[in-house]
């Protein structure tokens, strides 16, 4: 494990374990802070209001103070919930979505644990959000939550076939499912990110409508998988108060929410890794320290966070058979002829 | 070396405790929670053996596939038709001669168990990617296994659209 700070500096023992694990944890609280400011603000400038002005500067503190109000409620159990599996979602989902930061790479020297089937471990994490939905809609005992909980599961399982073969396209790409080789190979500036069909003679310009279209299928099912507009079904709350989420309260509802929240960071990370060189600088070596790399991928990956956020307040939502229609008929199709492609280009490189 | 022994036991104490939630409890919805956890330690002893990949399909298949699909027909069944599922208790009969089978298949276990030469490796030696291996002999020497299984998955697949397509 030479590809982590931590070790060099600790050594690989207990310790150096616990900071590791750590680690992506402080990130995501700040991270949580700084996406709910973003939302409340992004959402006003939108909208043409100014947002949360009241505390500290231009309302800089607002996440703080909703967050300290969060932890302050009460915590309620409904009466007739089932307690157990009640009080149990929310942690499963917490954890299946904090379960990613295991294998994403922040830098060329930090990266929690360099499995060499990163990708394919991202990829099978993702059910515990489905099984931690689909336990607290049901404990909730509300047809509501029931209902969102469902199209919740559907939404996710259906997406994850196209995401599923946009990730294995790039897979087979790099001829990897390790992270940090992906990255790697993404080494060299802009044009020669797999946006742009990866390193290659300019013969490659055929195949980067191809890795356009696999980028844009990526994105667009992400956007299933963490439940935002335009596939907010699952919580739509002119339909179904709020999905899955509708009996819970307090810390309880907290967690789905950060969970929500490090969700959309995970697959913002996911889609700088697969398709804009991860902590690669777009300028080839130049700014490519090791700080300059996580500033790069955290910024690269901030980015998507901010485009799911535009999004979110500017799109309507899709009603169930546009959603199914969209992933069977158009995405579907679309990632297989582009996965072929791809796939024929990574044989004759 | 003792961290390992740690975690191991952590593990197997999971795998233990929830499968025998699954077992023992009497409403399926616990049952079939308990199996994520049991999936879970399962997966975990894997990666002590240093076969990561097999417990990433661990969860891939069952968390993701396998255990949706049982939750999904309990669920249903449970809130729509409103009979609320739970196993019954058998007579002491039955609860005999199934004592005494699980203590034979239990006994047979552990003897096979202890008389088996396993495979001894050092846990914590740094192991090379096994994708790469499990790949190539998926395609060369177990060619033929590989490629009945994607016809019978091919097979179950057009028959469940179909079965959906006739309402």
């Amino acid at each position: 494990m030479e590809q982590n700070f931590v070790y060099d500096l600790i050594g690989e023992n207990l310790i150096g374990y616990v900071i590791v694990a750590a680690m992506p944890l402080m990130f995501v609280l700040v991270y949580a802070l700084v996406a709910i400011l973003g939302e409340l603000k992004i959402s006003a400038w939108i909208q043409e209001r100014l947002g949360p002005m009241r505390t500290g500067w231009k309302g800089v503190l607002q996440p703080i103070a909703e967050v300290v109000k969060l932890l302050q409620k009460e915590d309620i159990t409904p009466a007739n919930v089932n307690k157990p599996l009640f009080n149990v979602a929310p942690f499963i989902m917490f954890t299946g979505a904090y379960a990613a930061y295991a294998v994403i790479p922040f830098s060329s020297v930090f990266v929690p644990s360099g499995i060499n089937i990163g990708l394919f471990y991202v990829f099978a994490v993702s059910a515990f959000a489905i099984i931690g939905i689909v336990m607290g809609g049901w404990a909730s005992n509300n047809k509501y939550s029931l209902l969102g909980a469902m199209r919740a599961a559907a939404q996710m399982i259906s997406y994850e076939i196209p995401i599923a073969i946009a990730i294995l396209a790039v897979a087979t790409l790099a001829g990897s499912l390790d992270m940090q080789e992906i990255i790697k190979q993404q080494a060299g500036g802009i044009w020669n990110w797999f946006l742009f069909g990866g390193t290659g003679s300019i013969a490659k310009v055929w195949v980067i409508p191809f890795t356009f279209a696999l980028f844009l299928i990526y994105f667009i099912g992400s956007l299933a998988e963490t439940n935002r507009v335009p596939f907010d079904i699952p919580e739509g709350e002119s339909e179904i108060v709020a999905g899955y989420h509708t009996e819970y309260s307090g810390m309880k509802f907290a967690m789905f929410f950060f969970a929500e929240y490090s969700n959309m960071f995970v697959v913002s990370a996911i889609i700088t890794i697969l398709f804009l060189g991860g902590w690669q600088s777009p300028f080839g070596d130049f700014m490519n320290g090791p700080v300059w790399q996580s500033i790069w991928f955290i910024s690269k990956a901030m980015f998507f966070v901010f485009v799911q956020i535009w999004l979110r307040w500017t799109l309507p939502r899709l009603r169930v058979d546009q959603l199914m229609y969209v992933t069977w008929k158009v995405m579907l199709p679309v990632a297989f002829v582009a996965f072929f492609a791809v796939a024929f280009w990574a044989m004759i490189k | 070396m003792a961290l390992y022994d740690v975690i191991f036991y952590l593990f197997a104490t999971i795998v233990l405790v929830s499968a025998g939630g699954v077992v023992f409890s009497r409403k399926m919805m616990y049952s079939a929670f308990s199996l994520l956890f049991t999936f879970f330690g399962v997966s975990g002893l894997y990666v002590l053996l240093s076969a990561d990949f097999i417990a990433v399909t661990q969860i891939m298949v069952y968390v993701g596939g396998i255990l949706v699909l049982i939750i999904f027909g309990v669920m249903l069944t449970t809130k729509i038709t409103g009979v609320d599922i739970k196993s019954g208790t058998l007579g002491a009969f039955q609860m005999g001669i199934a004592g005494l089978a699980s203590l034979a298949i239990a006994v047979f276990m552990i003897i096979m168990s202890m008389n088996t030469q396993w495979m001894q490796k050092d846990p914590l030696a740094e192991t090379s990617t096994t994708v790469e291996a499990i790949g190539g002999l998926l395609f060369t020497e177990y060619l033929l296994a590989f490629g009945v299984a994607a016809i019978l998955l091919l097979v179950a697949f057009i028959g469940a659209a179909l079965i959906a397509r006739r309402k």
